[in-house]
């Protein structure tokens, strides 16, 4: 009950969705997950989920205002990442020059086997 | 006089250092006995002379010498005693000297102590241990000399940076720094066995209590680490993949391959070409650490280390290090005899395993963390952070989380499976009980979480299988390190996962007397209050929480605190730990209708990820107890046959 009263009184005011949540659960803990892959462009290594800077609430403001509006996570970072580039996300989106990255482990992982599996063989004909 | 004698100590230490490795390399070369006799004296001295000119640096520091530049930029007379001692390493210089400071004590500890080695390999491993000092004595009085003078002196200092005003910086670059060190050192017995040739289980056994005694550094360094930024930075996160968090992960990770290997050499005479290659990568990456965090040269929280011209002379000392490693490793390798054979399903095979995923998670952070630098090099901005870590080393990890389950049940040399599937039967139904509950109870669980808590309980139980139907009195110290270390590991892992999965996060524009709710907490604001502290000033916010299903309140008092020098405002999170979890309050600013605010988190079982690392230092060290007195005792055995 009291919660509803503490909704309903906040819900009254306006809201400055770069320090408040969005009432709804669910677009929160999209945004959430969203603001921490964005990165805070004049921070020191730091997504705008975890930054104290005005800027970062500024972008913090407006991934809650477009996913409240009904606007997909994918949408908004790729929004983003239009007027940023791909510096903004922690989440390098693939493409030809992050190919490398992504594939990175795949190939480590196959040659690491392929490393073994040679010497393993050669062990069992010794 | 003392900033003098501290900088003639450290031009001493570098002479010895040369002598060092000069009379190991004509000793070795042209088999004169009596210059290779030198090395071990001379080894002792250079450790003595080093830790004087640091111990001098120290004593200026608690004196406030304003007339010492680095004194005058970086301590303050106002400081409390304790930061004053820490400022003394809490930054570029003196960081750098208490690293080379700790490596020649290390040399001197081997010249002192070894005993099982050969003498041509012991020699060998001090001259590499020199050669490697060398670079860091080069480094220090040609660039970054830590005791010149100021004229005239500073009327006072310009203080440190309030973040590091902390407990957690007078130990956490320490341990890390002992860690880095310790593998350097044992990167040395490799050079040493790679000369003489002799790579064998003595060097395998000779090598271990450095890499053990480094490992427990880096881990406790890491956990340390961890904590300080989860309390310390405010945003309630515990690793954000900040590349110089990368730069301690990647020799812990190098280190724990090393460490099992090394045990495959010691006990069964296998995987010689591939321990001598892991000494190679740890040293690599542990130097690579130093210069990623000291050079600056990636953006990150830890902005503090910045130095890019140093950072080039690192790199020059690196790839002569690294280059002539592996070309000494390159020569050398094909000489070095194929280790005793084994079987896929046997204990080798387990720990070949756990190195191969091991190194293939190593290989995805370095390139991870290498890859913005190389992508704007080619004219590319791009950032590679959390979500592409997670998404690549998680399901590795959680792999290697399962092969560590049955690792330990493994014999050496062969084994049936059917006698493994057997011993997992309890394992695998709790990991599967778990699993499920979680699904149920959580269900936006991801995957991840969800198996990560399924196989943090099938490693909790299966950790003490060693022990089945074994006398416990007479079950080895080592073995005992190892089941507290590997259940260690799922404790931490079943805190992440926890942490992960069931966090509630509530940020409000709060009002006083007005209840919000976290989890199963009610919180309220009751008032704002100022407070003075030694050097600082702060508003601290009075917050009560109770408990939904009753309870004791608790009073949290998370604080905005302003530094007069240099002047900072900084947020001193507040922080409750119930046995289920951390309860965690940050304030922030107040709005124009008088409403601050407040940043409130629930965290279930977070605490268990720095209590996990703590077990798995204190099964390192009882570990490294256990080899050590079993040594001490085959000496001793030896000593009475002869």
């Amino acid at each position: 009950m009291s919660m509803m009263i503490a909704l309903a009184l906040t819900a009254g005011m306006p809201v400055d969705l770069g320090y408040a949540q969005i009432p709804d659960a669910t677009k929160e803990a999209q945004a959430a997950e969203l603001m921490a892959e964005l990165r805070c462009l004049v921070c020191q290594g730091q997504s705008i989920h975890d930054s104290d800077v005005d800027m970062a609430a500024d972008m913090r403001r407006v991934v809650r205002q477009k996913i409240a509006a009904g606007e997909k996570p994918s949408e908004v970072r790729a929004w983003l990442i239009e007027r940023y580039g791909s510096y903004v996300t922690y989440d390098p989106p693939l493409s030809w020059a992050t190919a490398p990255l992504w594939l990175a482990p795949l190939l480590l992982l196959a040659a690491g086997l392929w490393l073994a599996r040679g010497s393993l063989r050669r062990r069992r004909r010794a | 006089m003392i900033a003098e004698a501290g900088l003639a100590a450290l031009w001493f230490a570098a002479a010895m250092a040369l002598l060092q490795l000069a009379s190991a390399a004509l000793g070795l070369r042209l088999k004169q006995d009596e210059l290779a006799a030198a090395v071990r004296p001379v080894a002792i001295a250079q450790g003595a002379l080093a830790a004087l000119s640091f111990a001098l640096l120290i004593i200026l520091f608690l004196r406030s010498d304003m007339s010492v530049l680095l004194v005058a930029q970086n301590s303050h007379s106002a400081k409390p005693l304790l930061y004053k001692f820490a400022g003394a390493w809490g930054n570029h210089e003196g960081s750098m000297l208490l690293w080379v400071t700790v490596l020649a004590l290390a040399g001197a500890g081997i010249a002192m102590f070894e005993r099982k080695l050969d003498r041509a390999t012991l020699i060998a491993t001090l001259g590499a241990q020199a050669f490697i000092a060398l670079g860091f004595y080069a480094f220090l009085v040609i660039a970054s000399n830590p005791f010149t003078r100021l004229d005239p002196p500073a009327l006072d200092g310009m203080g440190l940076n309030p973040l590091l005003q902390d407990p957690g910086l007078a130990f956490h670059p320490p341990t890390l720094y002992f860690g880095y060190v310790g593998l350097s050192i044992a990167f040395s017995f490799a050079v040493g066995a790679m000369i003489t040739r002799e790579v064998g289980p003595v060097f395998a056994r000779a090598m271990r209590p450095w890499v053990l005694g480094a490992w427990i550094f880096l881990t406790i360094g890491i956990t340390a680490g961890s904590y300080w930024a989860y309390y310390e930075l405010g945003w309630g996160g515990w690793w954000f993949w900040d590349p110089v968090e990368n730069a301690s992960l990647m020799p812990w990770l190098a280190a724990t391959a090393l460490l099992h290997s090394v045990n495959v050499l010691a006990a069964r005479d296998g995987l010689r070409a591939w321990t001598l290659m892991l000494a190679v990568v740890a040293f690599s990456m542990s130097m690579l650490g130093t210069f990623l965090v000291r050079s600056g040269i990636l953006t990150s929280v830890h902005a503090f280390a910045v130095d890019p011209t140093r950072g080039s002379f690192i790199l020059v000392l690196l790839a002569i290090y690294i280059g002539g490693a592996l070309a000494l490793y390159g020569a050398r390798v094909g000489r070095v005899k194929a280790g005793q054979p084994f079987d896929l399903l046997s204990r080798e095979g387990g720990l070949v395993l756990n190195n191969l995923l091991l190194s293939v998670i190593l290989g995805i952070v370095l390139i991870g963390t290498l890859y913005p630098i190389v992508a704007q090099a080619m004219g590319q901005q791009l950032s590679v952070g959390p979500p592409f870590f997670n998404k690549t080393t998680g399901p590795i990890a959680l792999f290697l989380v399962a092969a560590m389950a049955v690792g330990p049940m493994l014999r050496w040399r062969r084994d049936e499976a059917n006698a493994i599937l057997e011993k997992m039967t309890v394992p695998a139904g709790a990991a599967a009980l778990v699993t499920a509950a979680t699904f149920l109870a959580a269900d936006d669980a991801s995957w991840m979480e969800i198996v990560g808590l399924g196989l943090a309980a099938a490693v909790a139980i299966a950790s003490f299988a060693p022990l089945w139907r074994r006398n416990l009195l007479r079950t080895p110290l080592f073995t005992w390190g190892m089941i507290v270390a590997h259940f260690g590991c799922a404790v931490s892992l079943a805190g992440m996962a926890a942490d992960s999965a069931f966090t509630s996060e509530r940020l409000v524009a709060a009002r006083y007397g007005q209840p919000y709710y976290v989890g199963p907490w009610r919180i309220v604001l009751n008032g704002v209050a100022p407070v003075v502290g030694d050097n600082w000033s702060a508003v601290e916010g009075r917050v009560t929480a109770i408990r939904s299903d009753g309870g004791t309140p608790l009073l949290l008092t998370p604080q905005r605190r302003f530094y007069a020098s240099p002047p900072t405002d900084t947020a001193e999170a507040s922080i409750r730990t119930r046995v289920d979890g951390q309860l965690y309050a940050v304030l922030g600013a107040q709005d124009a209708q008088g409403r601050w605010q407040l940043r409130l988190w629930w965290k279930p079982f977070v605490t268990l990820i720095w209590f996990g690392g703590g077990l798995i230092a204190l099964g390192g060290a009882l570990s490294l107890i256990g080899r050590i007195s079993r040594e001490r005792r085959s000496v001793r055995r030896r000593e009475e046959a002869e």
